[in-house]
């Protein structure tokens, strides 16, 4: 017994001492900054900044190659905490989210045909330019959904794209693989968009889809200021995102949507708590 | 008879029946040509006709751009109603130019034809060329490149595709039987331009009058004819050189590697009247079939004219088309109405109604089988490079050999899970190849 | 403007063989075992068999619900591995065992790894040695075939494998029933799970599925083979120490491991040549377990081993592609 206690702890104490001199002999030198902002990084490795993980930006802003405000995901309070650690300026840019510029789901959208196949947007478009007759609107296959690295993207029952301001970072992958372009960047404390992607001629618009913009110019000639139509379709300048709020009665196909009164039909989401707070990622 | 083959590949039924018999029939002219400005491998030719022009029947109406490419001729005599975009089988709106037909149908006076024995082999591809002749088993290559192979690759075979391994398809069948002068006479030619002496013609056992008719005209004009076994894909360009040659082409490279230029007997015929005859390609034999149709016929039909005036022609539709399939079942393009014109690939036209589609259309989960790996021509792991596909790891999807996929759609065939192997494996195709031209 | 037209990438036409087609011929094809095994064990065995299946069809049920995916049950391939796992246990296995193992082989042996086609593991055999390791005396009552209507009791014994293993480790030398009584292990009247009964049933059922081209030939023969050679070098060097190659193919799990264990699509390679590998390495692993093992029987912990070598077998057997180029002559 006695011998069988002092053999393994002789071994363990061996073991031990072995792995310290290691641990001191074959240190790697790193800066304690890059560990530092490691700690107050998200951690998701979404790659938003266009570096390699976390690690890899950490690494890369101690060494003096990047900016903080690159990070997205973890906001101005990140942003912050990184510049207090390298002793820089903190210059943040008004918090961005994504929005599907698109309410045209099933029910609402005619098909140009039925579409058999890999369950992706991309392999959708490949034939025939997609399933849905309108050229931009969402196909709600979930391509988008699967990239983002947050949840924040959920696909309705009757098949549209719908991404919620609360959760998502601005990181932008769901732009990168998104074959119609439906996807766009906006204000965060901005919750009027007009919800439609095609520049087509509104009498065409209204044969394919119940919710298109059929650029009707009203929504322009009730608030000069804070719309403008380009190529048959409205948009909202974010600048005077409040006023664009006022006259979405005057909207005859209903495609201008304010978020804050809720998303898009069929979306489980909760309205959004106005103002909405950036989101955090830890 | 000596039947040769190749590993892999499989036996779907058939299905020639519907239209083996029937003889091939001359299609009326349509009211309306609508002639896509692209419908070859390569540039898509430019229009050199305006609106109100009177075109006869053989004239040049659109120029090709650059060496891969080809000329578009009219193909029936009338007047240009239209140079805009029309519908075309890839499903967007393409160039293309409308004939409304005069009923005339006059040649172009001006086109020659020649004696191929007085032309040199630079001169016979020009005209070739000119004459717009493209692959006419369905991939539309343009001909006179394939028969320019670079200096150092010697040629040694012409082999002539008579397989016809798509099910439904009976068009170039019919054409053997009923045009075999025509295409002797482009062997000869083609020969000709090659330098070369060997001809084989190959043709599945499940055409057997073809066969022996081909075998005994051959025989006096040093063409030999070789019986393949009845699988599919045997008239995929790989699959045949190695059955009837014994050669693989190596990976990555055109058959040209081996020795050996394969044509289709559709094209054969073409370039004998493109030569004989100064005749452009303005028209093809189509197979129009399935049972959606309800006449099934083999046509000579004119480049440009609707799905739709094709289906009249057959009896018209038998019950609601759920599928319409330029081509044969295993490679051919679906569309997305029958206002599309037929253009120089279309080997045929199948209709297919909800009853006649496969009953499991949802794709359950892989199992790992073994199927496709079994099945395939090119011994690919299917199941793997679509597993790295639908994960976009592009890189680990081009260490399977994703790029030697000839995409023939055995392995969607055999897939007990129906998976959508050929589509995922597509997508990782298209994805390896836009990183490449990144870098 | 509602188009009612499919639209989809080629090919348009399927070959028709579907997933449960194939697990529906696998559960027809193990009909003849299990009615052989109902024959010689009676109500004990029917009750295990329905227990597992019932058990396993809910147990995927109630996965598919807290997963929130649709109910994959109509696939066949719960049930399958229900009526698997029947055959591996003993007929006297008490109703919590079966259900257990149930649970077992679909929520660790299959649903933890993301369903069908994602277990690295054959789920039956998961179950089959947790169960074993887990609850070791009730996995290793045998009792005596009491064929239906000959009024018999159950009542316990040893397997022949099990009697051979404690002969040679006691003896070394084998009992008298090693080397006779091949008529019984034949067709199924000794002491043993349910599946290990019949060699025969399970013969027929291994064949039909092969002629069906479920499975190929690769596995049973590589397999087979290998316990065949392996276990005869043995046997002609000491006939007295170690049992015939016939002894080894009658008795024990072999023949239900060979054709429907280790044939498992999911978890063997999907090449000719990596799954002759893979039977080799079963049929090694196989004979070296039952001649110089702990355990008298070593068919269920060599389908494991060799499951997990399956991503590197897969990984060493890519097959050779037509036209295939050496990477230093294509630079």
């Amino acid at each position: 017994m006695l011998a069988a206690v002092l053999s393994l702890g002789g071994i363990g104490l061996v073991a031990a001492a072995a792995l310290g001199v290691a641990a001191k002999k074959f240190a790697v030198e790193i800066d304690p900054r890059e560990a530092a902002i490691l700690e107050v990084l998200p951690g998701a490795n979404c790659g938003a900044c266009g570096f390699p993980g976390c690690s890899g930006f950490a690494k890369a802003l101690v060494n003096g190659s990047t900016a903080p405000s690159l990070c997205t995901p973890g906001g101005s309070d990140t942003v912050h905490k990184i510049a207090q650690i390298l002793g820089v300026e903190a210059v943040t840019a008004d918090p961005k989210v994504a929005v599907v510029l698109c309410q045209g789901d099933n029910r609402k959208a005619t098909e140009k045909y039925r579409y058999l196949g890999l369950e992706d947007c991309n392999a959708a478009q490949k034939i025939a330019d997609g399933p849905k007759n309108c050229p931009g609107g969402c196909l709600g296959l979930g391509t988008c959904a699967r990239v983002c690295p947050f949840g924040a993207i959920e696909i309705t029952v009757d098949g549209l794209a719908v991404i919620s301001r609360e959760k998502c970072t601005g990181c932008e992958k769901c732009i990168a693989v998104c074959p119609r372009r439906v996807i766009r960047m906006t204000p965060l404390d901005a919750s009027t968009h007009v919800l439609c992607n095609s520049h087509d001629k509104g009498a065409a618009v209204r044969k394919y889809c119940q919710v298109g913009c059929i650029a009707c110019t009203l929504c322009k000639k009730n608030a000069p200021e804070a719309y403008k139509i380009e190529a048959f379709l409205a948009e909202v300048i974010y600048e005077h995102h409040r006023e664009a709020a006022q006259v979405l009665e005057k909207c005859p196909t209903r495609c201008i949507r304010d978020f804050s009164t809720g998303y898009p039909e069929g979306s489980s989401f909760p309205p959004p708590t106005v103002p909405v707070k950036p989101a955090q990622v830890d | 008879m000596n039947l040769k083959t190749f590993p892999g590949g499989l036996h779907p039924p058939d299905s020639k029946h519907y239209s083996a018999t029937s003889p091939i029939a001359v299609c009326p002219l349509p009211e309306q040509l609508v002639i896509p400005m692209g419908q070859h491998i390569g540039a898509p030719a430019e229009a050199c006709v305006a609106v109100g022009d009177l075109v006869k029947k053989g004239q040049l109406i659109a120029t090709a751009k650059g060496f891969v490419s080809v000329p578009i001729h009219a193909s029936s005599s009338g007047e240009v109603v239209a140079v805009e975009p029309r519908l075309h089988p890839m499903g967007k709106l393409l160039p293309a130019v409308v004939i409304k037909t005069d009923g005339e149908d006059c040649w172009d006076d001006t086109l020659q034809g020649a004696d191929p024995a007085e032309l040199s082999g630079d001169e016979l591809k020009n005209r070739i060329r000119a004459a717009g002749i493209v692959g006419m088993g369905g991939a539309t290559f343009p001909t006179h490149v394939k028969l320019s192979p670079p200096e150092d690759k010697k040629i040694d075979t012409l082999i002539i595709n008579g397989v016809e391994c798509e099910p439904f398809l009976t068009a170039d069948h019919r054409l053997m039987l009923e045009e075999s002068e025509r295409i002797f006479d482009g062997i000869d030619i083609l020969r000709k331009i090659l330098g070369i002496e060997r001809a084989v013609i190959g043709i599945e056992a499940n055409k057997p009058d073809a066969i022996e008719k081909l075998s005994r005209e051959g025989a006096a004009r040093n063409v030999a004819v070789q019986a393949l076994q009845v699988k599919y894909p045997q008239g995929a360009e790989k699959q045949l050189i190695d059955a009837i040659t014994g050669r693989q082409v190596p990976s990555g490279t055109l058959p040209m590697e081996v020795g050996v230029v394969v044509q289709n007997v559709g094209t054969a015929a073409a370039v004998s009247d493109a030569i004989r005859l100064g005749r452009p390609l303005v028209e093809r034999v189509a197979t129009v079939t399935g049972p959606g149709i309800k006449q099934p016929k083999n046509l000579l039909i004119r480049i440009g004219t609707p799905l739709s005036f094709l289906v009249e022609q057959c009896g018209g539709l038998h019950g609601e088309p759920a599928k319409i399939i330029m081509g044969g079942p295993m490679m051919g393009q679906t569309q997305l109405s029958l206002d599309i014109p037929a253009i120089r690939g279309t080997s045929g036209l199948l209709i297919f109604r909800q009853e006649d589609l496969p009953k499991k259309l949802e794709a359950g989960p892989c199992i790992r089988c073994g199927r496709c790996v079994t099945a395939c021509p090119i011994h690919l792991a299917p199941t793997t490079i679509a597993a790295y596909g639908r994960l976009d790891m592009l890189d680990e999807a081009n260490a399977y050999n994703a790029l030697d996929c000839i995409e023939c759609g055995c392995c969607t065939y055999i897939c007990p899970a129906t998976l959508p192997l050929v589509q995922t494996i597509r997508y990782a195709k298209g994805g390896i190849m836009a990183k490449k031209r990144t870098i | 403007m509602e188009n009612q037209l499919y639209l989809s990438s080629s090919p348009h036409i399927h070959g028709g063989e579907t997933t449960d087609k194939v697990m529906r011929t696998v559960i027809y094809a193990l009909l003849p075992a299990c009615a052989v095994s109902i024959y010689f064990f009676g109500l004990p065995a029917l009750s295990v068999l329905l227990i597992c299946t019932i058990g396993c069809l809910a147990a995927e049920a109630l996965c598919c619900r807290l997963m929130k995916r649709a109910l994959t049950l109509s696939d066949g391939s719960a049930a399958l591995t229900g009526i698997l796992l029947g055959l591996n246990l003993p007929p006297s296995a008490p109703w919590w065992l079966s259900l257990f193992g149930a649970a077992i082989a679909i929520l660790i042996g299959k649903q933890v790894y993301g369903g069908l086609g994602s277990n690295p593991f054959n789920p039956a055999l998961v179950a089959r040695v947790v169960l074993l390791i887990s609850f070791p005396v009730q996995m290793t009552s045998w009792t005596a075939p009491a064929p239906l209507g000959s009024g018999l009791d159950a009542v316990t014994a040893a397997t022949p494998l099990g009697e051979m293993k404690t002969a040679v480790m006691l003896t070394g030398k084998l009992p008298e029933l090693a080397t006779s009584g091949f008529g019984n292990y034949l067709t199924g009247n000794m002491a043993g799970s349910l599946g290990e009964v019949s060699a025969l049933a399970l013969l027929l059922g291994g064949l039909y599925l092969m002629l069906r081209k479920i499975i190929s030939w690769h596995i049973p023969v590589s397999f087979l083979g290998t316990v065949i050679i392996l276990g005869g070098v043995f046997w002609l060097v000491d006939p007295g120490t170690y049992p015939s190659p016939l002894f080894h193919l009658l008795t024990g799990g072999l023949m239900l491991g060979v054709f429907f264990m280790a044939t498992d699509m999911v978890t063997s390679p999907v090449t000719g040549k990596g799954m002759l590998i893979f039977g080799f390495g079963c049929g090694l692993v196989t004979v070296l377990i039952r001649l110089f093992g702990g355990y008298p029987e070593g068919v269920s912990f060599a389908i494991l081993l060799m499951n997990a070598a399956t991503p590197l077998i897969d990984r060493f057997t890519k097959p050779k592609i037509y036209g295939y180029v050496e990477q230093e002559a294509a630079q």
